[in-house]
């Protein structure tokens, strides 16, 4: 099983005749991705990539029965884009745009609370059900079906993760990045409560990174609720602080947020947590042979 | 983005947030040339990114035009060294000088983001001039907080409650009511992520006024604010970080000796861990971008080499989507096109490995090829301290 999207996820790409929504429409419609609908504002009633297109979500939704989108938009454009696929009524919303300001993803937040939407991201890789669908921009050939699920801050950090679960013979249930912005939709604990309830994810990795305190929040949840094994790795552990580590979230700001500080946590609500990256596969395997 | 107080005041007042009267100085003839304007006795504040000024001789009082001079001389130029600038201190290119004004009592207010919350948070609190982080760790009841609904905005109540938790009143109230609402009315209109001051100074006659000014804003907002963009001083950042975000790359300086080039920013700061791990120490943070185009390896190699504390590099590709032949192909041309320096270990991943790999053992250049970050780490950490 999987959560969130599967092989009858039916996904709009908002933005699809972009540069970026182009290429990335192509990867998920060879993983096998059901790419249903594309929006343009101002293109409607073309087809491309063998899809058609629609001045907007709503009609994507009417007429292609859209439950999903892929946003592609420019970063100025990003809010108004996921308050419209809220607004659509669309479920499951995944915002790949980088750069957004946090004042606009501050309204977009507060819009999306009256609605009945998810949202992932932004500036996230988007999230995938190995064998069923991808929603996103990461590598499908490096995933196999299977029984891990994953949420991540990061981007190539999750593929290096998924990989050495890979090679060691484990499968993930769902991989999803939840974005490097300070601002985001689904947190770590939102996520976990939902794996919670899916019987084929027997353990999670849980990837950080300095900055705010969505990991100590996932461990007091962890310590609470979360009985099934969770593997932890945190990035940034010799980051300056005051400094933007590239993602616009990945900062410590007032001496809080260390790598520390969420390390420590995570070990309090036993937590498998590597110290160094190159450790998670090993820590999975330890964490599922103690089970 | 940073600027300085001067430019953070200079915003400010345009919403209505009372300043001390001033005016920045360049030379020791302008400076006496504003105090005879606002003075006599006034207040020199040299203007550079850092805080604790003051200890640092960074702040000075002056009585006469004539002090103002001399004591202007000395700070233009001289190089400040506080516990933010690091021990090589920043130079001193410019001075703020204001009416010194007496002082009744030094309080503090501040907005930034709170990111669990999702609303910025207008703080106020009676413990002005300290570090807010020291008032908020040691006695956090004294710091008194609003959040923002993005709807309605800042509210007058929600001032009005600030204001009187701090124990103001009569006039004094009604203009910290109207400074805390400019204050933020400047915060949202310039999509800052940061605006604080402190110390807010009430004078003895009662009056509020910015005594100091900090405003840092959210880098993504900037293309919508030239003009901010414009109060960007590079003399106060790292001339290599500079080169950096003119070719759009993240990178931040350390102090190790371990170079690094790495796609994307998590896997990045996993890399840093892993060589400090490993018993190395980091010399840099750079973040490629996931996507890892040909030239932004080019310039990414020639910020690497051109870091003198570089004495060994590790570049570390998840090629993912991007091919790893391409990217082997890029950072050959890179390298001969700008030349190694030092030893380098190079560890791809991903799609077309294989020939990614069979590039870099062909190129008759000094690579060291690697297979896992953990073998590249072990690797790459004695070769920088031999």
């Amino acid at each position: 099983m999987s959560i969130l999207i599967d092989e009858n996820t039916r996904v709009v790409v908002q933005g699809i005749t972009g540069g970026e929504g182009t290429f990335h429409t192509q990867r998920m419609q060879e993983y096998g991705t059901k790419v249903v609908a594309g929006v343009t504002p101002g293109k409607g009633g073309q087809t491309h990539l063998g899809v058609p297109v629609f001045n907007t979500v709503a009609e994507a939704v009417e007429k292609e029965g859209s439950n999903a989108s892929a946003i592609f938009v420019p970063a100025f454009f990003a809010a108004d884009a996921i308050m419209e696929a809220a607004d659509a009524g669309v479920k499951l919303i995944v915002c790949i745009t980088e750069g957004i300001p946090t004042f606009d993803m501050i309204k977009a937040k507060q819009f999306l609370r009256n609605k009945h939407s998810y949202l992932i991201g932004p500036n996230t890789p988007g999230i995938i059900s190995p064998g069923k669908s991808k929603i996103g921009i990461m590598p499908g050939h490096i995933h196999t079906p299977g029984s891990i699920g994953i949420i991540s801050r990061s981007g190539t950090l999750t593929y290096e993760a998924v990989d050495q679960v890979s090679q060691r013979n484990y499968g993930q249930s769902t991989a999803i990045g939840i974005g490097g912005d300070p601002i985001i939709g689904l947190n770590f604990v939102d996520l976990l409560k939902i794996f919670k309830e899916d019987k084929d994810t027997e353990a999670v990795i849980l990837i950080g990174e300095i900055g705010g305190t969505a990991e100590e929040d996932a461990a007091e949840y962890i310590k609470k609720e979360f009985s099934k094994p969770v593997v932890s790795f945190i990035a940034g552990q010799t980051a300056p602080p005051g400094r933007r580590m590239g993602h616009a979230g990945a900062i410590i700001a007032g001496g809080k947020g260390t790598a520390i500080e969420k390390m420590k946590a995570l070990e309090e609500a036993g937590v498998y947590v590597a110290k160094s990256p190159a450790e998670i596969g090993h820590k999975v395997e330890d964490a599922l042979s103690k089970k | 983005m940073k600027i300085h107080e001067y430019q953070a005041k200079q915003i400010l007042s345009r919403y209505g947030v009372q300043i001390p009267r001033g005016e920045v100085a360049d030379t020791p003839s302008k400076a006496r040339e504003i105090t005879n304007n606002i003075g006599p006795k006034v207040v020199l504040k040299a203007q550079v990114h850092a805080g604790g000024r003051g200890k640092g001789g960074g702040i000075k009082l002056a009585n006469s035009p004539q002090e103002a001079e001399k004591i202007a001389q000395e700070m233009i130029g001289m190089t400040l060294v506080t516990h933010q600038t690091g021990p090589e201190g920043k130079q001193v290119k410019r001075i703020l000088v204001e009416e010194a004004l007496d002082i009744a009592q030094e309080l503090y207010t501040g907005i930034v983001i709170d990111r669990a919350k999702e609303a910025p948070v207008v703080m106020a609190s009676s413990e002005g001039g300290v570090e807010i982080e020291k008032v908020a760790a040691e006695t956090p009841e004294l710091i008194f907080k609003e959040y923002i609904d993005p709807a309605t905005g800042f509210i007058a109540f929600q001032a009005r409650k600030l204001a009187f938790k701090l124990g103001l009143k009569d006039e004094t109230l009604k203009q910290a009511v109207k400074f805390i609402l400019g204050l933020y009315k400047a915060f949202e209109a310039t999509d800052a992520s940061l605006a604080e001051i402190n110390p807010l100074l009430i004078t003895e006659q009662g009056n509020v006024l910015a005594l100091d000014a900090k405003m840092n804003f959210d880098d993504n907002a900037l293309r919508r604010h030239p003009d901010i963009m414009e109060m960007r001083d590079l003399d106060e950042e790292e001339p290599l970080e500079v080169e950096a975000s003119k070719h759009n790359l993240n990178y931040i300086k350390l102090d190790g000796n371990v170079g690094c080039m790495v796609n994307g920013a998590g896997l990045a700061m996993a890399t840093m861990d892993l060589i400090m791990h490993t018993g190395g120490m980091p010399a840099n943070f750079l973040d490629v971008g996931g996507g890892v185009s040909e030239e932004a390896v080019k310039n990414a190699f020639k910020i690497l080499v051109s870091d003198k504390d570089v004495k060994a590099a590790l570049i570390n590709i998840f090629g993912g989507i991007v091919r790893c032949d391409l990217v082997a192909s890029g950072i050959v041309k890179a390298a001969k096109e700008i030349g190694l320096k030092v030893p380098m270990v190079v560890r791809l991943e991903g799609t077309n490995v294989e020939q990614g790999k069979k590039i870099l053992e062909e190129s008759t250049l000094a690579f060291y090829p690697a297979s896992s970050m953990k073998e590249a780490a072990e690797k790459v950490v004695p070769l920088a301290q031999t």
